[in-house]
């Protein structure tokens, strides 16, 4: 489904109009292609050695010319208020030569509860990143990524640099000590074999095939009704079709029984299923709770339990649970649905230390507004006006998300354990 | 030369739809890539060489004359794949399975597909035999003189089409009329046959119910279950359908408790263990033999000879050559072209005259456990798309099979032309 105002304000007067009547002008996000490389020219870095291991162009003076694909801002050091200074003045300079679909990123580190000046000081940055995020212009985000002691950022830095990170705007990602091999950045999940549910359709399918194209052998799940539009999935992506209803009583056995037999156990296991019976909680009956609560949280819980338990899940494996912005911000008749997705965040940062002593990591993603058949079904000016209310001013594709359940899926993402990744464009609500 | 037995991997159909429903517009080859493409999707065949792929249809158009090859080049198989065309009317599907384990039995091929597709929805409409002969003198003619002169012959009545027909070419009576006869001959009761239609379609459900058929059905055309099946249906419901077979007092064939029309289409994954082995797959069941026999309808008697009588001889001879018993199997798979056809069939094994006489056999082969029969419902509850029977029969039995663990099964199909198809699985 195309966005039609996008396509208007990117043609020649539909630009024009846009900007003397000051309209929204969402932009052409750049988007991971194969091949291409990570950075579509080079990056300005307050210190050269933040890109260590990155494919790219570093230069760590302005000239006061360039146009700067990315902006990389090293604050792991700061400790006083009065660190920030040369924040400033490092993005006051050359923020308004940051390219189309460019990228600020800033390292920082986590709070640590011993020194109030520094917690102040570190949580500063937050308040920045978020902000930079709404002023950015032209399809560019600003992200922030926590680094624990010495753990590598290198991954993180190259997901967010990359295409692949689109549609992920004002985002703290942390990234701590887990076991992180480092893989091929051109097929990362090469040799992996992953389990996608609710993959017929929409996110799903754009999940499965991602994961494929990153080398992975994809096992694709959803409800026998659906089958049809999930062997077609299979098909084009050379995975094998898994009918089953996750959320019936027998699904965790044999789940694992088909993944333990047919394909000698499990690497990735991305919880994607999820269905919607909205209604005001005043309204609403109780199997539209019950069924909810079943399919999106209940069943999350019961196949991860039996997961962990069990030799099929490998070692150093990495499950991503989809929860949605509904879950953190709450919404209006989605009193279930709310409760399962912020349920699903409360369950990974619950799991992570169990994962983690196999070193496999959980971690949840939370879609904002994503063209998909469910969207389509809104009314047109519902829809229009939900498309714009983030900082990109326009909906994310089921292929954002899906490219940051791949990166969480890798090998090098170790670091990452019990987080939220939001995929929302930075979505005005929910924060 | 030694053989080996081929495995049954898998299956896969699709939903069995009633005539003109949702697969009216679907043809023979969309079906049939639409079982192959689920085929393929659940076992990871994409791009996969296999020994070939034997299928057909009994309702063939004629531009269809290599419907198999045309579904397999429009399936994700590798095109490097063979495939040819069989029609042995109801047997096909397990002609088919019997053409390729042989072959696998024989070392020739590795791995295979067979199956079968058939609408009576999407039914080939020929022409008026009358205006053939027209247009085929129009074709041969020479000289726009000739042309004119071979066109002069056409008549209004030869717009009237040729619309196939079930019924038998050389007696001029539709199959349910054959088994009426059939029914009578044997003293098939009413409430026998609603019974047995009964029992199809409560065990079809619950089949469906506990999840049977998730790995073996992959939906279509947004039919997700077999749309003939009435999970509600009773004796009582049952026992109001008015016959519409045989004549008289003595007509007990209803609609219920005959098959109806249907579309549909189902194949079977065959491999030796080995190449299931390579590729992480299951296996379920081993093909261990198969028999095909046929009856004089035309002349024969008419107790003794039925039209769908044919695997009442085809099993005794199967069973000789493996040295069993009609009472060495844990399943059952009758077809249930008519309910009455297999009642007709078992009571002709209880029968030691006809059993003596007809079968030389020196006693009757006597009855079996009914609770072996058709566990999982057949043909009255499911639908009956021609050549897609066998497909459905062969997986099904062999899933039994692989659920049970052991034992072995027993497979029967009557089929026009006064044939039938018959074979033993057994568990791996």
């Amino acid at each position: 489904m195309s966005d039609k105002y996008l396509n208007l304000v990117n043609s020649p007067a539909g630009k024009a109009v846009a900007s003397r009547v000051g309209l929204p002008r969402p932009a052409v996000l750049r988007r991971y292609r194969p091949g291409a490389p990570l950075l579509p020219g080079p990056a300005l870095a307050s210190n050269a050695g933040v890109a260590k291991g990155l494919d790219i162009e570093v230069r760590d003076a302005d000239d006061g010319e360039n146009r700067w694909a990315a902006l990389l801002y090293d604050a792991t050091d700061a400790a006083a208020v009065s660190d920030l200074v040369p924040l400033r003045e490092f993005f006051a300079g050359t923020l308004r030569r940051l390219a189309s679909s460019g990228r600020v990123v800033v390292l920082g580190r986590s709070p640590a509860g011993t020194d109030p000046a520094v917690d102040a000081t570190r949580q500063a940055l937050d308040g920045i990143v978020r902000s930079l995020g709404k002023e950015l212009r032209a399809g560019a985000t600003a992200n922030l990524v926590l680094v624990d002691g010495d753990a590598s950022p290198e991954s993180a830095l190259r997901f967010l640099l990359s295409g692949r990170s689109a549609y992920v705007d004002g985002q703290t990602i942390r990234v701590g000590p887990g076991v992180a091999p480092t893989e091929d950045p051109a097929r990362p999940l090469d040799g992996k074999v992953a389990l996608v549910t609710g993959a017929a359709r929409g996110i799903g399918a754009a999940i499965a095939e991602v994961l494929a194209r990153d080398g992975a052998r994809v096992v694709v799940a959803d409800l026998p009704m659906a089958g049809e539009r999930l062997a077609e999935v299979a098909n084009r992506i050379g995975g094998t079709t898994l009918q089953l209803d996750i959320a019936g009583p027998e699904a965790p056995a044999t789940l694992l029984g088909h993944l333990g037999e047919r394909h000698g156990g499990v690497d990735i296991v991305v919880h994607n299923a999820g269905i919607t019976r909205d209604k005001l909680l005043a309204n609403m009956k109780p199997e539209q709770w019950d069924s909810v609560l079943a399919v999106n949280l209940e069943s999350q819980l019961r196949i991860n339990t039996a997961l962990l338990g069990s030799t099929v899940l490998h070692d150093g494996a990495r499950v991503v649970c989809l929860a949605s912005t509904s879950g953190i911000a709450g919404n209006r008749g989605q009193t279930n649905y709310a409760a399962s997705k912020a349920g699903v965040i409360g369950m990974v940062r619950s799991y992570a230390s169990a994962f983690a002593r196999r070193d496999a990591t959980i971690n949840a993603i939370a879609p904002g507004f994503i063209d998909t058949d469910m969207t389509h079904a809104m009314p047109f000016a519902t829809r229009e006006v939900a498309r714009r209310l983030n900082s990109l001013q326009q909906a994310g594709l089921p292929v954002d998300v899906a490219e940051t359940a791949a990166w969480l899926s890798s090998p090098s993402a170790g670091g990452v354990n019990g987080q939220v990744v939001r995929v929302c464009g930075q979505n005005l609500v929910g924060a | 030369m030694s053989t080996r037995r081929a495995a049954v991997v898998g299956g896969n159909r699709i939903p069995f739809a009633r005539a003109d429903g949702p697969y009216a517009q679907a043809s023979n080859q969309d079906m049939l890539t639409a079982a192959l493409d689920g085929l393929i999707a659940r076992f990871g065949l994409q791009d996969e060489r296999l020994g070939e792929v034997a299928a057909g249809a009994v309702l063939k158009h004629s531009k269809d004359f290599n419907l198999t090859r045309e579904s397999v080049l429009g399936s994700r198989l590798a095109a490097s794949t063979p495939a040819y065309d069989v029609q042995q009317a109801c047997g096909t599907g397990l002609e088919t399975t019997l053409l390729v384990a042989n072959k696998i039995a024989l070392g020739q091929v590795e791995s295979g597909i067979a199956g079968g597709v058939d609408t009576v929805s999407d039914a080939p409409i020929a022409v008026n035999e009358d205006l053939r002969q027209v247009l085929l003198s129009v074709n041969r003619a020479r000289s726009l003189g000739g042309r004119l002169k071979a066109l002069g012959g056409l008549r209004p009545g030869q717009l009237k089409p040729a619309i196939p027909r079930n019924f038998e070419p050389r007696t001029g009576l539709s199959m349910g009329e054959h088994a009426a006869i059939t029914a009578v001959e044997w003293e098939v009761t009413r409430a026998a046959q609603d019974e047995l239609t009964l029992a199809s379609h409560r065990n079809l459900a619950a089949a469906y119910d506990r999840g049977f058929f998730t790995d073996l059905v992959t939906p279509f055309r947004k039919l997700a279950r077999d749309q003939n099946l009435r999970p509600d249906t009773s004796l009582e419901k049952l026992a109001k359908l008015k016959p519409v077979f045989g004549r008289g007092p003595d007509a007990t064939m209803t609609a219920g408790n005959s098959t109806p029309l249907s579309d549909g289409a189902a194949s079977v994954l065959l491999a030796t263990d080995e190449w299931a082995a390579e590729r992480n797959l299951p296996v379920l069941a081993h093909v261990v033999d198969g028999e095909t026999a046929a009856v004089d309808y035309v002349h024969g008697d008419r107790r003794a000879d039925g039209l769908l009588m044919a695997p009442v001889y085809a099993v005794p001879r199967l069973l000789e050559r493996n040295k069993l018993t009609l009472q060495d199997f844990d399943f059952y798979e009758i077809h249930e072209a008519f309910a009455s056809t297999v009642l007709a069939t078992l009571a002709a094994w209880e029968d030691a005259s006809f059993c003596r006489d007809r079968l030389g056999l020196p006693d009757a082969l006597g009855s079996i456990d009914r609770s072996r029969l058709n566990v999982n419902g057949s043909s009255l509850a499911a639908g009956h798309p021609f050549a897609a029977t066998g497909g459905r029969i062969v997986a099904t039995l062999a899933k039994l099979l692989h659920e049970k663990g052991s034992g072995r099964g027993l497979i029967s199909i009557c089929a026009a032309g006064g044939q039938g198809v018959v074979a033993i699985l057994e568990a791996a």
